[in-house]
C-alpha cells in the first residue's frame, strides 16, 4: 500500500508548477507550490487551518483563480481556459465537500445526475430527460455506496453520512480522472467518518483515480493515504508517506504540541478503531 | 475578538468578579448618549407645539365620516351592482396580467442583481432598473402611463407590472444572495453551463420564495389596481372614486368590503401554498 508515495507510476495525473495565490485582501494563501499526483494515488493534504489547503484544491478546479503558476491535468494546461474548454477541465475533476453541498431541494436521484450536467444540454437537463446509460450509472454507483431505496428522497431528509455518500455519488458521475475532496469528515462522528474515508479509497483505487484529501485528522488521513503533504503558511512543508509522519514533522506542520496521542504506526489498523476514537476526543483535531 | 480593538476593562471585570454585570449600552460616548437623548426629547416637544389642529373643523368632518363609516352597515351592492362587477373584473385581469408580466421581467433582473451570481456591469444595470420602479410611487407612474395610453385598464396593467419588477426583483436577488454557496459551487464544479447552474443550484434554493412573493405580489397588485384607478388606470378604483364623488357612501363601503374580503382570501391561499411549496 505505501510502497510508492510520490510520482513513479508512469500516468502524471495532476501536475502544479509554482501555484501561487494571493487574495483581492493581500493574503498570501499558496507559495510557489510544486506538486504532481500519479493517477492511482490517493493524497491527505494536511496543515492548520488557513494554511492554504481549501484554496489549492478550489484553484485546480478554477473555483478560485490562481495568481500565477500553472495546471496541468493529465497533460493538459487548465490554467487559464474559459468557456467551453473550462466546463470540459471541470467535468473531468470530481469534488466532494465538506457540508457535502448537496441542493437540498432536489431529490437524490436529481442530485447524482447533476454530476453529468456538463455531458447534457441544458433541455435535456431542465426536462431532467437524462440518457438510459446516465440513470443506470446513477443508479450502480447509489447500490455502491447503499443508497439505491433513497433515490426520491430529498436532499434535506437525509443524514449526514447519507449526504456525503450522495455527494460521492454526484462526483462519480463525472466519471472524473482526478478527485478533490475537501474536508469529507469534518462534520460526521467519528465511525461514520472511517465508513466514508474507506468508501473514499475503495472507489479512488477501483476507478484508478488521482486523489487530494484535504484531513484535519490526521490520525485518519495515515490509516487509509498513501501519501500525506503537509501545508504550512501556503508552502509545502512535508511530502512523504503517511508514517513519516514524526511528531517533529507534525511540530513543523501545526506548531508546537503533544503529538504522543495521536500519532500511531499504520500497521494496526484493526485493533486501533476504539483507541483512535479516544485520541480523536482526546484532541486528535489539532 | 481580535485583541486590537478589545480594550480590557478592569473595573468592569472586577465588577462582575463580585457578581455586578450590564451589558454594554449600545453607544459608549457617555456625553454623546445622553445627547442623543436630550435632542430626541426636544424633538417631541417642539413638534407637540408646532403642529396646529383646527378642532372646529375635525368635529366638522366628525359628521361625514360617522356617515361614511355608517354606511359600512348598510353597504348597497345593488343599486351599482353592474358598475361594480364590471370593475371588479377589470381589476382582477389587470392585476393578474400585470403580476405574470411583471414576474417574467423580473427573474432576469433579479437574476442579474444578485451580487453572488451576476457580473459587476450587469449588477449594476439590474440595480438601477430596480433603483428606477421602486422611486417612483405607483400614482406617479399611473399618472404618467395614463398620459401615454390614455384613460383605461391598459395603463394600469403597464403601472403595475413596472412596479412588480422593482419589488420582485430586489427581493428576488436578496435571496439568491443568501442562498448557500456550497451548493452553487458544487454544481459549478460539474463544469455544468450557465443556465444549468440556475436551474439546479439556484432555481431548487429560491423557488419557495419566489412563489409566496409572487402570491404576495399578486394581493398587494390587487390593492395598488383600486388605488391607481382614481387617477384614472381603471377597474375598481375607478368605481370607487365615482361613488365617493357621488356621495354614494352605500357603494363605496361596498366596494371596499369587496376588496377587504379579496385580500383576505389571498391572504389564506398564499399561506396555504407557502405551506405546501417549503
Amino acid at each position: 500500500m505505501n510502497e510508492s508515495y510520490k510520482n513513479n507510476s508512469e500516468v502524471c495525473m495532476l501536475d502544479l508548477k509554482g501555484l501561487t495565490k494571493r487574495y483581492a485582501t493581500g493574503d498570501l494563501a499558496l507559495d510557489n507550490v510544486d506538486l504532481t499526483v500519479p493517477a492511482g494515488q490517493v493524497l491527505a493534504l494536511i496543515g492548520p487551518s488557513g494554511a492554504g489547503k481549501s484554496t489549492l484544491i478550489r484553484c485546480v478546479n478554477r473555483l478560485v483563480e490562481p495568481t500565477s503558476g500553472t495546471i496541468k491535468l493529465d497533460g493538459d494546461d487548465i490554467t487559464k481556459v474559459r468557456g467551453n474548454r473550462l466546463r470540459q477541465a471541470r467535468r473531468q475533476i470530481g469534488m466532494i465537500f465538506q457540508n457535502y453541498a448537496l441542493v437540498e431541494r432536489l431529490s437524490v436521484m436529481e442530485n447524482v445526475l447533476s454530476g453529468r450536467l456538463a455531458y447534457v444540454g441544458f433541455w435535456r437537463s431542465y426536462f431532467r430527460k437524462f440518457p438510459q446509460s446516465d440513470i443506470a450509472q446513477a443508479f450502480r454507483i447509489l447500490e455502491r455506496v447503499g443508497l439505491e431505496t433513497m433515490i426520491d428522497k430529498r436532499g434535506d431528509a437525509l443524514s449526514g453520512g447519507q449526504k456525503q455518500r450522495v455527494g460521492i455519488a454526484r462526483a462519480l458521475m463525472q466519471n472524473p480522472k482526478l478527485l478533490l475532496v475537501d474536508e469529507p469528515t469534518a462534520s460526521l462522528d467519528p465511525k461514520t467518518s472511517r465508513q466514508i474515508m474507506r468508501l473514499i479509497c475503495e472507489l479512488c483505487t477501483e476507478q484508478n483515480l488521482a486523489t487530494i484529501i484535504n484531513i484535519h485528522d490526521v490520525a485518519l488521513a495515515q490509516q487509509f493515504v498513501h501519501r500525506v503533504v503537509g501545508l504550512r503558511a501556503g508552502a509545502i512543508v512535508y511530502d512523504g508517506p503517511p508514517e513519516g509522519l514524526t511528531p517533529e514533522i507534525l511540530t513543523t506542520i501545526y506548531g508546537e504540541e503533544d503529538w504522543t496521542t495521536t500519532h500511531k504506526d499504520s500497521d494496526d489498523e484493526e485493533k486501533s478503531d476504539k483507541k483512535d476514537v479516544e485520541a480523536a476526543l482526546l484532541g486528535g483535531h489539532p | 475578538m481580535s485583541a486590537s480593538n478589545a480594550q480590557v476593562d478592569h473595573a468592569r471585570i472586577a465588577a462582575a468578579k463580585q457578581g455586578s454585570w450590564r451589558p454594554l449600552p449600545l453607544i459608549s460616548n457617555r456625553n454623546l448618549r445622553w445627547g442623543l437623548n436630550l435632542a430626541a426629547l426636544t424633538y417631541i416637544v417642539l413638534v407637540y407645539y408646532s403642529v396646529d389642529i383646527n378642532w372646529a373643523r375635525v368635529a366638522q368632518g366628525m359628521d361625514r365620516a360617522i356617515n361614511f363609516v355608517g354606511s359600512f352597515f348598510t353597504p348597497d351592492f345593488v343599486t351599482r351592482g353592474g358598475e361594480i362587477a364590471v370593475g371588479l373584473r377589470e381589476s382582477l385581469t389587470m392585476t393578474f396580467v400585470a403580476t405574470v408580466i411583471g414576474i417574467a421581467l423580473a427573474i432576469p433582473v433579479g437574476l442579474g442583481a444578485a451580487r453572488n451570481i451576476a457580473p459587476r456591469p450587469v449588477y449594476f444595470f439590474c440595480r438601477t432598473i430596480i433603483a428606477l420602479s421602486r422611486t417612483f410611487q405607483e400614482i406617479i407612474i399611473a399618472i404618467l402611463f395614463v398620459a401615454m395610453f390614455g384613460f383605461g385598464p391598459l395603463a394600469g396593467v403597464f403601472t403595475l407590472a413596472f412596479a412588480t419588477i422593482g419589488f420582485m426583483a430586489k427581493l428576488l436577488a436578496e435571496d439568491i444572495e443568501d442562498a448557500q454557496n456550497e451548493p452553487l459551487e458544487a454544481i459549478r464544479a460539474t463544469g455544468a453551463g450557465w443556465l444549468q447552474w440556475i436551474n439546479y443550484a439556484v432555481q431548487p434554493q429560491v423557488m419557495p420564495r419566489l412563489i409566496g412573493l409572487s402570491l404576495y405580489r399578486l394581493d398587494i397588485n390587487f390593492r395598488e389596481s383600486a388605488v391607481i384607478g382614481i387617477v384614472g388606470a381603471g377597474g375598481i378604483g375607478a368605481t370607487l372614486n365615482t361613488s365617493i364623488n357621488r356621495y354614494d357612501y352605500d357603494t363605496s363601503a361596498a366596494v371596499l368590503l369587496i376588496i377587504i374580503g379579496i385580500v383576505l382570501m389571498s391572504e389564506y391561499l398564499s399561506g396555504y401554498v407557502r405551506k405546501w411549496t417549503a
